[in-house]
């Protein structure tokens, strides 16, 4: 059914893991011999830079750029981390990856440690994916089995170790300066920046931390090119493949890897099977909870960061959730604020106090006891928590609640006048 | 598994070797507070919950202060410092589980098992706890139960779940 050329889920059958022999027999580990055999570590990151790959984790960032901040050339004690996650709800597509093919992570890890001229990678993993930390303990063994980890690697004289750390759950772990304090055992609120970790980072040393799926693409750059891989998008400027993750109200909720640039209503109705039970589309998220909602209208927007932004959305992780009209987008917007102020850390004001306050508003609103004074106050909310909290959690929680504002006012207007939920419950 | 001490008779929080082999990591890395979550999931594992007396003995095995253990204790939810059922089950009650009946599992389970969120069944099999996003948002809705996850859930399935765990278990 999925005709698109499948990068990241070439080895990847539901319900088995493709370890050593497989992935080898599939061309794995050819990346890093070419990377570490054929390239400096300087040539890697000037390749991945070309490639215009963006961070698969939700901020996009671009990976090369983010790479050449980092002090590689410095003979000081340096790490790379890996962030695993993955909580982001209606994201999953690390978790795929992993089930798949542990190996394409850790080639990934090796090749990046190599650029970057770490010694030490940590691969974050978050307390739910337990059957992706075994995966990775029997890559890792096997990698150093077959001498690509541990003591001068291939030949280079350079030596790489890769620590696993299970963390026990919470959100706000996949703040990447929180992570650093979860990996070194210090309570995980988040740090201020600057400075950033490529300045100071885990134990106060340089770190880069990039998603999985991020790490996972490097070795078929380095494999097929940075023009390759450039093609391998559909949209001017969009670059690579994606892992789209979908649920909701859709007939068919998997993970698929398609192209960056996808419209979306290939997306829904193509490889979602279309919306459930015969029923219209009326909104999404397009790429996890923190992405401000899109409606029909915007079904032809090529899925890519530029043309999300040019929407007032995010392409964020690519994990598409869809509502079908029967949907109250008052009780779903709800249900993520919610989350959002139960995941809260409770560092700062404006999102321990403003999340909850923004909760109770909409749980009156919905309850049918709300009043017009209330939706001025979600918009006067909105304005005081956006860019005012110390990391980027508030500033997710307001994306739902911005597209509420935007496409779903009248909803809003509508709980008020009639004094219920319009929807029924 | 050893969970009372042969000789003393007392509550085992975690078995000598093991506590040996956390000391022994400590002592060979220059920072041994990233050794808190491992130590306390250990705990956690062997003794069910982690009471006052578990963050002392982590404490002590680390080199840190009991405060030190508790702020990390204290942050996550996954680490539970109040006694729990031998199978805590955490219900996603995050947005694609919503959009696919989650409120309804919830109140199935609530039935089904008698209690409410944050207690214990009288039996001291299962513990219900509400957890965000799963990561199993193509098979909503879904629990985790342990460290198992069951997606697609219905009222038959979860029939079926219970059960099975109940029959492990005596």
């Amino acid at each position: 059914m999925n005709d698109y050329p499948q990068i990241l889920f070439k080895n990847r059958v539901v319900g088995e893991t493709a370890f050593i022999d497989r992935f080898r027999a599939n061309g794995g580990y050819q990346g890093l011999e070419k990377g570490l055999r054929e390239m400096t570590p300087q040539e890697i990151t000037a390749t991945v830079k070309a490639s215009g790959l963006r961070g698969r984790g939700g901020a996009g960032f671009p990976t090369g750029v983010k790479w050449s901040f980092f002090p590689a050339d410095q003979p000081v004690e340096k790490f790379l981390v890996i962030n695993g996650d993955e909580m982001e709800p209606g994201t999953y597509k690390d978790r795929q990856l992993l089930l798949a093919d542990p190996h394409q992570l850790i080639e990934g890890v090796i090749l990046s440690a190599f650029a970057l001229q770490v010694s030490h990678a940590y691969i974050f993993i978050r307390y739910a994916y337990e059957e992706c930390s075994r995966n990775l303990e029997q890559a890792i063994a096997e990698a150093k089995e077959a001498g690509y980890l541990g003591r001068d690697i291939l030949g280079t004289g350079w030596d790489l170790e890769i620590h696993l750390h299970r963390s026990a759950g919470r959100y706000i772990l996949g703040e990447e300066t929180a992570q650093l304090n979860g990996i070194e055992g210090v309570r995980p609120n988040p740090r201020s920046k600057p400075p950033f970790p490529a300045a100071k980072g885990l134990w106060g040393k340089p770190t880069n931390v990039n998603n999985i799926e991020t790490i996972a693409c490097i070795p078929h750059i380095i494999t097929g090119g940075p023009g390759w891989f450039i093609n391998l998008g559909i949209t001017q400027g969009g670059v690579g493949t994606k892992l789209f993750g979908l649920s909701g109200h859709l007939n068919r909720t998997e993970c698929f890897e398609l192209p960056v640039g996808i419209p979306l209503r290939e997306v829904v109705e193509t490889f979602g099977g279309g919306v459930r039970n015969g029923k219209g589309f009326k909104a999404c998220l397009p790429g996890g909870a923190s992405t401000p909602f899109l409606t029909a209208q915007h079904l032809d927007t090529p899925m890519d960061f530029e043309p999300l932004e040019q929407l007032d959305s995010r392409f964020g992780t690519a994990g598409v959730t869809v509502f079908d009209e029967t949907t109250c987008m008052v009780g779903a917007t709800l249900n993520l604020i919610r989350f959002f102020a139960r995941e809260s850390c409770g560092w700062c004001t404006p999102c321990r106090d403003g999340l909850s306050f923004v909760q109770w508003i909409l749980e009156e609103i919905e309850a049918g006891r709300g009043n017009r004074d209330q939706i001025a106050m979600l918009k006067d909310q909105k304005k005081n928590i956006t860019g005012r909290s110390f990391c980027a959690l508030a500033e997710g929680a307001m994306g739902p609640l911005d597209g509420l504002l935007r496409h779903f006012e009248q909803e809003l207007e509508d709980h008020v006048k009639l004094g219920r939920c319009p929807f029924g419950d | 598994m050893e969970t009372v001490n042969q000789t003393t008779g007392k509550d085992v929080l975690l078995p000598d070797d093991t506590i040996e082999a956390f000391r022994a990591k400590a002592a060979d890395t220059p920072h041994p507070r990233e050794l808190i979550v491992d130590l306390l999931r250990a705990i956690q594992d062997h003794h069910g919950w982690v009471p006052d007396a578990g963050i002392e003995l982590a404490a002590q095995t680390l080199g840190l202060s009991p405060l030190q253990l508790e702020e990390i204790a204290t942050f996550y939810d996954k680490i539970y410092r109040q006694p729990v059922g031998r199978k805590v089950i955490h219900l996603c009650d995050s947005i694609c589980c919503w959009t696919t009946g989650g409120e309804q599992v919830a109140e199935l389970l609530r039935d089904k098992l008698g209690i409410g969120f944050g207690e214990t069944t009288p039996d001291g099999v299962f513990t219900l706890l509400p957890t965000c996003c799963l990561g199993a948002c193509g098979d909503a809705p879904a629990m985790m139960i342990g460290l198992t996850t069951y997606g697609r859930l219905t009222a038959e399935k979860i029939d079926t779940i219970l059960r099975e765990i109940r029959q492990q278990i005596d």
